[in-house]
């Protein structure tokens, strides 16, 4: 079972990685879209407080344009922390689902805190239960983020199932695969809560798990629920980016690249390739007034007026 | 009896409507009014047209007869669903329209944004996720080709009903992106709307005839979607600059074709036949900004479509959009100006400035801008002379969605209006996250079958319990009251719903633009510009 579930990790690491640089791929291949952004733009400086950007000046494009990176920061991190939008505008909702990603992030924390006890191990500072020093330090707030994650997660999971299944409108545009999701995550963390309580107090075979990942010096555990643990964990992670919840990270393109993207094109040389490059594209849309045929492009499809094919003016 | 819930399942059924609307369901105005039952549609046109989705029909369907005709109907469809997929013929949209079929997380969080879905009493069919969780499952299945579609995605029979009510539902939006505003992810159902309008007109050939034959296509043919050549459009601004000149006391002329200008004024040319004074308006300040230095020069181009800024392709068409803004581009590149400056119409701010942005090669992007700003700078100069005990009296701003939620311009007119209006006070909520007026996308100027029951009880709703709040302390027909509604749209809509409702004889309120505030506050004008008594 210890070969399985070293297998499985390594497998879900590299669908993982693999799936999310995909994801990204594929949408940087997209042809550049026009400017669709919605204000607020967060990054508009002192304008952002009333919803403003740059084109409230006469003769912007002669402006120097101010950008502000805290202004970003300023909406992101409760955005993404506190999942500041659904507390605003869905509040019973923001009950359930805060607990689940704030679940998740605390997972995430976890997950680092491993890696980082495994790295000190293999670096010869001891990390067995009892130890002192920064090793003790890790040990007990490993032992405390974890359980705190497991349970806010399932809890989170737990409560936005229930809500799927009893709000008509909710069940309305739920499909399987979201109730497939959301019992995946349940089994998951519970196994992990059980797991924890009952053979790995101080997640010290976890920290051994990850510590054998990293250096490939395999350790062998003995308890069959520990290894079901890390299979679930690790189909889990490969999962995620799988399905429509890649937008914990494809979110960043959202809102930087769309909602955001208010950047001008001031003879910009890459965005004037860009363009040249989507207006060479042909055209094969079959209505009539289009004038396409496959072949023209949307140069010659824009440039042909169908009222007056020959260009005259009007009389 | 109403509907109110409907399953997402139920679109593709075979039944003779999806949904009513009904009265009592409507959200509560702060008015006593009795609503009148939904306007007939006629027999020949339920016979012809598919009049299947709710108590109206805005997209005119040919009805598809036989069982070859809705085969071929759905077919068309697809092969259109299938080219908005694609790189070449949607590189416009493609990002925004393929992360939001991917990422939308299904929690409705959205939904109370809309105050179409508000307004009608919460009718699920209106819900901004109900249309794109259609046409996302229809996609997954039939052109994504997801293994397992139903189970991931959910299901959907793809019968000629569902394609029907989709094209239909994406004309009950206003394309005001205020649920895009709210989501948590950054997808944007106002923009499914658009884009299965697209579908509808770049492929199918199924177009609202205001937009399309009435609109844009006239506007390639005669210059204008009001039909006006550039022979009738100078005789009517010529006629509207003596009128103007001898009501005001304000001597002007509006220059044309000038060659080297600062600015070309682009007008919606509807603002000529129905808000002359809008127009003149425009031209008394731009005059005074030219006397007192602040601006060098300003001209109108009488070129094809060049005097009128309307694009209605941005509601439904990219390519009669592209066709629009390039006859735009020209004429500016053809005189050689420093800038375009957009008059008071939002649609036309949003199309030239921001999305012609990366559609226009460089050499056609001369610059853009709104006229609010400018305006801002004249009333601000300190240069020219007001005087706001002529304003004195209560005005408030509705906000155009197309140039503040859409392109951030917020605060130059409220500068204005706080400048020249001692009454002024604000709606809740407003600026960046106001609520359209209802005609945006279109709506404004369609009155075919019961289309203004719709667009008057059900999309205009909100505004109107808007405004009226915002004059909760002036209620009644003895104070009049000012609805500056800078956008001609807007107006348009603004208007019609003030007539259904009675609101001039019920509650003295009156709606213009902004910049007929301005002029009647200068004290270079005769007293008295805004014509209270021509209202009542
Ligand atoms: S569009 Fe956004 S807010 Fe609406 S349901 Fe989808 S994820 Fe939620
Ligand atoms: S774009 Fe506006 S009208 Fe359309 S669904 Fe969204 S909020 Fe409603």
């Amino acid at each position: 079972m210890s070969i399985v579930a070293y297998l499985v990790a390594y497998t879900a690491i590299v669908v993982f990685l693999g799936a999310v640089f995909a994801r990204i791929m594929a949408y940087k291949r997209l042809p550049q879209h026009v400017r669709w952004e919605l204000y607020p733009v967060a990054h508009e400086a002192k304008r952002a407080e009333w919803g403003g950007g740059y084109l409230e000046e006469v003769d912007w494009w002669k402006k120097k344009r101010e950008v502000s990176l805290f202004g970003e920061m300023k909406v992101m991190i409760p955005e993404i922390l506190l999942l500041k939008g659904v507390w605003e505008h869905n509040k019973s909702l923001w009950w359930v689902s805060f607990p689940f990603h704030f679940g998740l992030y605390v997972l995430a924390g976890f997950a680092g805190l491993l890696i980082f006890g495994a790295i000190l191990h293999a670096a010869g500072i001891s990390m067995f239960p009892g130890a002192g020093g920064t090793a003790g330090l890790m040990i007990a707030v490993t032992s405390i983020v974890g359980p705190v994650g497991f349970v806010l997660c399932a809890v989170g999971a737990l409560g936005l199932g229930l809500r799927r299944l009893t709000n008509i409108e909710l069940r309305n545009y739920s499909s399987v695969g979201h109730y497939f999701n959301l019992a995946l995550f349940l089994v998951t963390v519970s196994v992990a809560l059980y797991t924890w309580r009952t053979v790995d107090p101080e997640f010290h075979t976890m920290r051994g798990f990850v510590y054998s990942l990293l250096t490939f010096k395999f350790i062998k555990f003995e308890s069959s629920l520990f290894a079901t643990q890390m299979i679930l964990i690790f189909v889990l992670l490969a999962y995620i980016p799988l399905t429509h919840m890649s937008h914990f990270f494809m979110k960043y393109f959202l809102w930087h690249d769309i909602r955001w993207g208010d950047e001008p094109n001031i003879d910009n040389p890459e965005t004037n390739r860009r363009i040249g490059e989507a207006l060479g594209q042909p055209v094969s849309w079959a209505a009539e007034h289009i004038h396409a045929d496959g072949k023209k492009n949307w140069v010659e499809v824009a440039s042909y007026n169908p009222m007056r094919p020959d260009g005259s003016e009007p009389e | 009896m109403s509907n109110k819930f409907v399953r997402i399942t139920d679109i593709s059924k075979d039944t003779p409507q999806l949904a009513h609307v009904d009265n009592a369901d409507l959200m509560p105005l702060p008015i006593d009014v009795e609503e009148p039952a939904w306007g007939e549609i006629s027999e020949a046109t339920r016979e012809d047209f598919a009049c299947i989705l709710d108590d109206t029909a805005i997209l005119p369907i040919p009805k598809p007869k036989t069982p070859a005709e809705q085969k071929a109907f759905v077919e068309k469809f697809l092969s259109g669903m299938e080219k908005l997929f694609t790189a070449e013929n949607n590189w416009t949209f493609l990002a925004q329209l393929v992360t939001t079929m991917d990422h939308c997380a299904k929690c409705n969080t959205c939904s109370q944004a809309c105050h179409i879905y508000e307004a009608s009493g919460e009718n699920e069919m209106y819900r901004p996720t109900y249309r794109t969780e259609v046409f996302r499952r229809i996609y997954k299945k039939h052109i994504k080709g997801e293994m397992w579609s139903d189970w991931r995605n959910g299901k959907i029979d793809l019968t000629w009903q569902a394609v029907a009510r989709l094209g239909e539902l994406a004309y009950r939006c206003n394309l005001c992106r205020r649920c895009a505003q709210t989501c948590p992810i950054g997808a944007d159902n106002g923009l499914v709307a658009r884009e299965i309008r697209k579908i509808f007109s770049q492929e199918m050939g199924i177009t609202t005839p205001e937009l399309h034959k009435n609109g844009s296509m006239l506007q390639l043919k005669s210059g204008s979607s009001t039909n006006m050549n550039s022979l009738v459009v100078k005789d009517n601004m010529e006629f509207i600059d003596e009128d103007i000149s001898e009501i005001t006391g304000y001597e002007y002329e509006t220059p044309w074709d000038v060659e080297g200008a600062e600015i070309l004024l682009i007008h919606n040319a509807g603002e000529i036949l129905a808000w002359p004074d809008n127009v003149g308006a425009f031209g008394i300040i731009l005059e005074a900004a030219k006397k007192a230095g602040i601006i060098r020069s300003w001209t109108l181009s009488s070129d094809l479509a060049a005097y009128d800024s309307i694009n209605y392709g941005v509601f439904y068409d990219d390519v009669q959009y592209a066709r629009t803004a390039l006859l735009h581009a020209n004429a500016a590149k053809k005189l050689n100006v420093d800038k375009i400056v957009l008059g008071e119409c939002g649609h036309a701010h949003k199309a030239l400035t921001v999305i012609a942005d990366r559609v226009l090669p460089q050499e056609l992007l001369t610059p853009r801008e709104s006229c609010f700003p400018l305006l801002r700078e004249i009333v601000m100069s300190g240069k020219i002379d007001f005087d706001p005990s002529r304003n004195d009296f209560p005005v408030t701003i509705h906000d155009p969605c197309n140039v503040t939620r859409l392109m951030g311009i917020i605060k130059p007119q409220r500068d204005i209006v706080k400048k020249l209006c001692p009454q002024f006070r604000e709606m809740v909520p407003h600026g960046v996250h106001n609520y359209c007026c209802g005609g945006g996308s279109g709506f404004a100027i369609m009155t075919r079958n019961n289309i203004p029951d719709w667009r008057h009880k059900v999309a205009g709703r909100k505004k109107l319990t808007q405004i009226l709040d915002a004059f909760g302390d002036c209620r009644g027909p003895e104070t009049p009251k000012y609805v500056c509604a800078p956008c001609s749209n807007c107006k348009g809509q603004i208007r019609d719903i003030f007539d259904r409702y009675e609101m001039k004889e019920k509650e003295s309120l009156i709606y213009s633009g902004l910049v007929e505030l301005i002029v009647n506050a200068m004290t270079e004008v005769k007293e008295g510009f805004i014509k209270w008594e021509d209202e009542f």
